[in-house]
């Protein structure tokens, strides 16, 4: 609960803006010491292929982060996402084995339309149940993924099997930049705007800050959560489409574990895990961080072993900065009252 | 979190249909618990064998163990996820101590004393700076794994003493008990007792209630928590020992993901993610539920993969059902009021 | 809590005291006796008995889901068709150290006659495997070996030996006979890729491979994402590399991926150890032009066998003694209970399509 929620109306906007343009400009600095450091040592990170390797990595974990964001906006938590992914990828993966002559958008509206189902049982199990958040996404993590395992029975869809255009989407660029990195710039402006400039997102953030409060002022709760849950379920699908594209190999373990890193890219682009603050694009470059940080440690020739050592501290140092700006913020909204 | 979240609940008549929910839902699991076991142990073969019992012992040994204080840590509304992670860290930190030539006999205490340690950064970070139990363990999550690595890299040491390996796999007197279930009875009497009968334990549920209302009644919140933490970390570097041993194998990634299956048992054992409310018998017939279905699924020859759903299943059923039941049962008695006035108006 | 410096200074305190008091006098490294007891006493082989039917033979990869493994045992389920036994086939999702020991634990319960097993880890499957031997349980290991002192024979696909010198062969002609090559693993400690590695470095300092440079060697842990990533790595780190040699299924036809769809394409080769179906597009597109595997079918079909052999008392894992093995023919124990299925095949362009798995 940051001191957010407790300012006055007119004073919001400016003061919300400032805090999250600290936070997000704190990631790209980050991000540009990085890179220039990394370049020095090794200018082909740097080159055309680098880039584009380091884009290509980030989308799908950016499309991820961006449902996230919504929903952990509203105070609440989708652990699920790497089992949906999951599920997404081999269902959409076994679809375009089988049926070698679907378009690619069919893929997409797939993957979109299985992980929307499952945000949606999501949804329904939080807001209807009445069960923590928290609880319902890692149930459903054990059962999507189960679902998974014993469809998929062991098997798996090899890259030769799956229909040329499928996989030369996930290569194919249209000016130089790749269908997914494309795919996943859409979805963040999308979620962006969507958050910033659209009711559904201002009552979204309004749900985060003070549930209770929300309810009373008359926002329509039960239908915004099970919209977040929705859509971070349908990104965790697209996530799949586009995973299944980008690796060709798809087994029923795809994507296992990817919840931990979708929430410390959100957390690390600082959007606060007690809802109510953090940007959806904040949580984007927070994913496009760590992916270039693997990436950095690899040309760097630094032991890999670190890296996870890193994404915890910083997710930590993530926090603390949060923190540190909301106890800032509070203790000038407390002098401002006191001269009111 | 709890004092955020309480808000989330419904406002009517909270404590009373709580209490009776609460009380009910542990007896269920209990029931449940033993019933799973008479019904495994009639129609499952080879399930009621002596030698399957050592066996199951051994596989809720960690489960069980990390539950206790976890059970503490969630009943005053905060979580640890940070526990399987630093379990990875003392095996890793064991199985490079003991390549530096340390004996044994001084690596174990180093252990539990290097989880206690992970326990005081975790405790340090949200009671003293305040921050989220949920962000900082998950942060820690990724930093104690990675620092696993750190020490032992993709490696394995397997070449700890065959009497300290024999006596964690080993038996009583070779009989059916198995060494370990001791260490487990032992600690969870302590946990229970400390829980239950102490009035540090009756705090715990009063800061889980209310944190605020705790604090003003002259509960040292912050301190307690950070102890809690304290605890779980100790008991996991203790169980990172134990489990080194069991398999004789010091690795980084030891005991990965078990977090989610701790928590899971917790959860199912009747403990509110709100805090509050919750008592460690149910989180014992919980964790004992979980692992005897697997094993019993297991002998079936069930696949892993539908113990995951089960698992899942389980755990949502566990805080699903209570609601459902007391919605029904709120309508119910709602409706009768209604009709109880209807005909006193006439 | 601003106590709690304090208490970190009072715990680490003590923990050095505890460590201080305990640290004269001790089981350490050095004294520790590594007896670990368990394994049954050898009885006297009898070649002239029969083989059994019946036998309960029951088959544990590293894990499920993985192709290479899924063909491993699909070769074992038909030599237990042909053995008239019953086959089982179970395992965990992960390749995890631990998480086969439940497993076996579970096939001790269910009164198995021969455990097949693919050790994720050679020591932490050991007490397990020794109580499934004192349960008069044959123990064949395959693919990944477990530790000697707790299974009974272990069916090699191929001597180190041979492997290594193939990797090194494959890698001077891929490479052109000069410049920098890589090695893109499975997981540091794989047993089987760390031994063929070694082998394959003694190689490379024969004279003939004096102008191959070894630069790296990567981990891609079997995992396709991770192997892919780092197949990315080496050629951003390593920008005059050569080839890349890939001595398990999963690296190869990751880093294969990786490449055909690069701009390094033609300029880098990939070879290594892969299985023909998955590197069939790769083959075809020019990306790998060469790579080898045994027939992995075979191993679980040998691996059957031997068990069935075992359980039978026909043979007892001791050196130099022979047993048939319905269409492979006639094998002979190794030292140490090795039993060696034979040369791998190498797989280009024009054999391909005669091979399926």
């Amino acid at each position: 609960m940051t001191a957010t929620s407790l300012e006055a109306p007119p004073s919001k906007r400016f003061s919300l803006g400032g805090l999250l343009k600290t936070r997000e400009l704190g990631i790209v600095l980050a991000l540009t010491l990085l890179v220039a450091y990394t370049a020095i040592d090794n200018s082909r990170f740097l080159s055309g292929q680098s880039i584009r390797d380091n884009l290509l990595n980030t989308a799908i974990l950016a499309v991820m982060a961006t449902g996230q964001a919504i929903v952990v906006i509203t105070r609440n938590i989708d652990l699920s996402v790497g089992s949906v992914l999951g599920i997404s990828a081999f269902a959409v993966a076994t679809l375009m084995s089988n049926n070698q002559d679907l378009p690619m958008i069919v893929a997409l509206l797939a993957g979109l339309a299985i992980g929307a189902v499952a945000g949606l049982v999501n949804g329904v199990l939080v807001r209807y149940g009445k069960v923590p958040a928290l609880v319902v996404t890692l149930g459903t993590l054990y059962i999507y993924r189960g679902i998974t395992y014993s469809w998929a029975g062991g098997s798996q869809v090899n890259a030769d099997e799956l229909p040329r255009h499928f996989l030369t989407f996930a290569n194919d660029s249209i000016l130089g930049v790749p269908w997914l990195v494309l795919i996943a710039l859409v979805v963040i402006a999308a979620g962006s705007v969507m958050m910033r400039n659209y009711r559904i997102g201002r009552e979204l953030y309004a749900i985060g800050s003070s549930p209770p409060a929300a309810e009373l002022a008359g926002i329509k709760v039960a239908r915004n959560l099970l919209t977040a849950f929705v859509l971070s379920g349908a990104l965790a699908g697209l996530a799949g489409v586009l995973y299944a594209a980008r690796f060709g190999t798809v087994d029923a373990a795809a994507g296992n574990g990817m919840e931990l890193n979708v929430v410390a890219a959100v957390v690390v682009g600082g959007v606060a895990v007690f809802g109510g603050s953090g940007s959806v694009w904040g949580a984007a470059l927070g994913a496009l961080l760590l992916t270039v940080i693997g990436s950095a440690l690899a040309v760097l020739d630094i032991n890999q072993f670190w890296q996870q050592a890193i994404v915890g501290a910083l997710i930590i140092l993530a926090i603390c900065a949060d923190r540190l700006v909301a106890v800032r913020i509070a203790r000038s909204l407390r002098k401002r009252d006191a001269h009111v | 979190m709890s004092d955020i979240d309480l808000d989330q609940r419904p406002a009517n008549n909270r404590s009373a249909v709580l209490k009776s929910r609460l009380t009910s839902w542990d007896s269920i699991i209990l029931v449940l618990t033993v019933l799973v076991l008479i019904i495994a142990s009639f129609t499952v073969d080879n399930f009621g064998t002596s030698r399957n019992f050592t066996f199951m012992v051994l596989d809720l040994l960690p489960i069980i163990l990390i539950a206790l204080p976890m059970t503490m840590i969630i009943v005053t509304g905060e979580i640890d996820l940070s526990v399987a992670s630093t379990l990875g860290l003392t095996s890793s930190m064991m199985g490079w101590l003991w390549n530096q030539g340390l004996s044994i006999e001084s690596i174990i205490p180093l252990c539990i004393v290097i989880g206690a340690i992970c326990g005081v950064v975790n405790g340090f970070l949200i009671t003293g700076l305040g921050l989220p139990s949920l962000a900082v363990t998950i942060g820690t999550l990724a930093l104690y794994r990675g620092l696993a690595f750190v020490v032992l890299g993709d490696g394995a040491v397997a070449d700890f003493p065959w009497n300290y390996t024999g006596w964690v796999t080993g038996t009583i007197g070779d009989g059916a008990v198995p060494n370990v279930l001791i260490l487990i009875v032992v600690l969870a009497l302590i946990f229970g007792i400390v829980q239950h009968a102490t009035p540090f334990g009756r705090s715990l549920y009063a800061i889980g209630a209310n944190a605020q209302a705790a604090h003003f009644s002259g509960i040292r919140v912050a301190r307690t928590k950070f102890w809690l933490y304290v605890a779980s970390g100790a008991v996991a570097g203790l169980v990172g020992v134990l489990w080194t041993l069991r398999y004789s194998s010091a690795r980084a990634d030891n005991g990965a993901g078990l977090e989610l299956a701790v928590v899971a048992a917790v959860l199912l054992g009747g403990v509110s993610i709100f805090g509050g409310k919750g008592s460690l018998p149910g989180v014992l017939g919980g964790v004992v539920l979980l692992t005897a279905l697997q094993n019993a699924l297991r002998l079936e020859d069930v696949s892993g993969q539908a113990l995951n759903i089960v698992t899942g299943s389980l755990l949502v059923l566990s805080v699903l059902l209570p609601n459902v039941t007391s919605a029904v049962r709120g309508n119910w008695h709602r409706r009768k009021l209604r009709q109880a006035s209807a005909t006193s108006a006439q | 809590m601003l106590r709690s410096p304090r208490t970190l200074l009072s715990v680490t305190s003590a923990a050095l005291l505890v460590a201080g008091l305990t640290a004269c006098g001790g089981t350490t490294k050095d004294s520790a006796s590594n007896t670990s007891g368990g394994g049954q006493s050898a009885a006297a082989a009898d070649p002239n008995a029969a083989v059994k039917e019946g036998l309960k033979i029951a088959f544990l990869p590293k894990q499920l889901n993985n192709p290479y493994s899924d063909v491993e045992t699909g070769g074992g389920k038909v030599a237990v068709e042909e053995l008239k036994g019953e086959y089982k086939l179970v395992g965990p999702n992960d390749a995890s150290a631990s998480s086969q020991v439940s497993y076996i634990n579970t096939l001790i319960q269910q009164q198995q006659d021969v455990i097949v097993v693919a050790a994720n880890d050679p020591n932490a499957v050991c007490p397990s495997l020794n109580q499934a031997r004192a349960a008069k349980i044959k123990v064949i290991t395959f693919d990944s070996d477990a530790s000697k002192d707790c299974r009974d024979a272990f069916i090699n696909q191929a001597t180190t030996e041979g492997i290594g010198q193939s990797l090194a062969k494959m890698a001077l002609e891929q490479a052109g006979g000069e410049g920098e090559i890589a090695v893109l693993s499975a997981t540091p400690n794989a047993t089987n890729q760390n031994s063929w590695i070694e082998v394959m470095k003694e190689e490379l300092k024969k004279p003939e491979y004096s102008k191959l440079k070894l630069v790296k060697v990567a981990y891609g842990n079997d995992d396709d994402q991770k192997s892919f990533q780092e197949a990315q790595g080496l050629l951003q780190s390593y920008p005059n590399l050569k080839a890349i040699v890939a001595p398990t299924t999963v690296g190869i036809a990751a880093a294969a991926r990786y490449i055909s769809s690069s701009s390094y394409k033609g300029k880098v080769a990939v070879t290594g150890l892969g299985l023909p179906n998955q590197m069939r597009e790769y083959v075809k597109d020019d990306t790998v032009k060469k790579f080898a595997l045994w027939n992995p079918a075979d191993i679980g079909y040998l691996a059957a066998f031997a068990g069935a052999n075992m359980a039978s008392g026909k043979i007892t894992g001791a050196q130099g003694e022979k047993f048939t093995a319905g269409k492979l023919g006639e094998y002979t124990i190794g030292a140490d209970g090795e039993i060696v299925l034979g040369p791998p095949t190498e797989f280009t362009k024009e054999n391909i399509d005669q091979f399926n798995f």
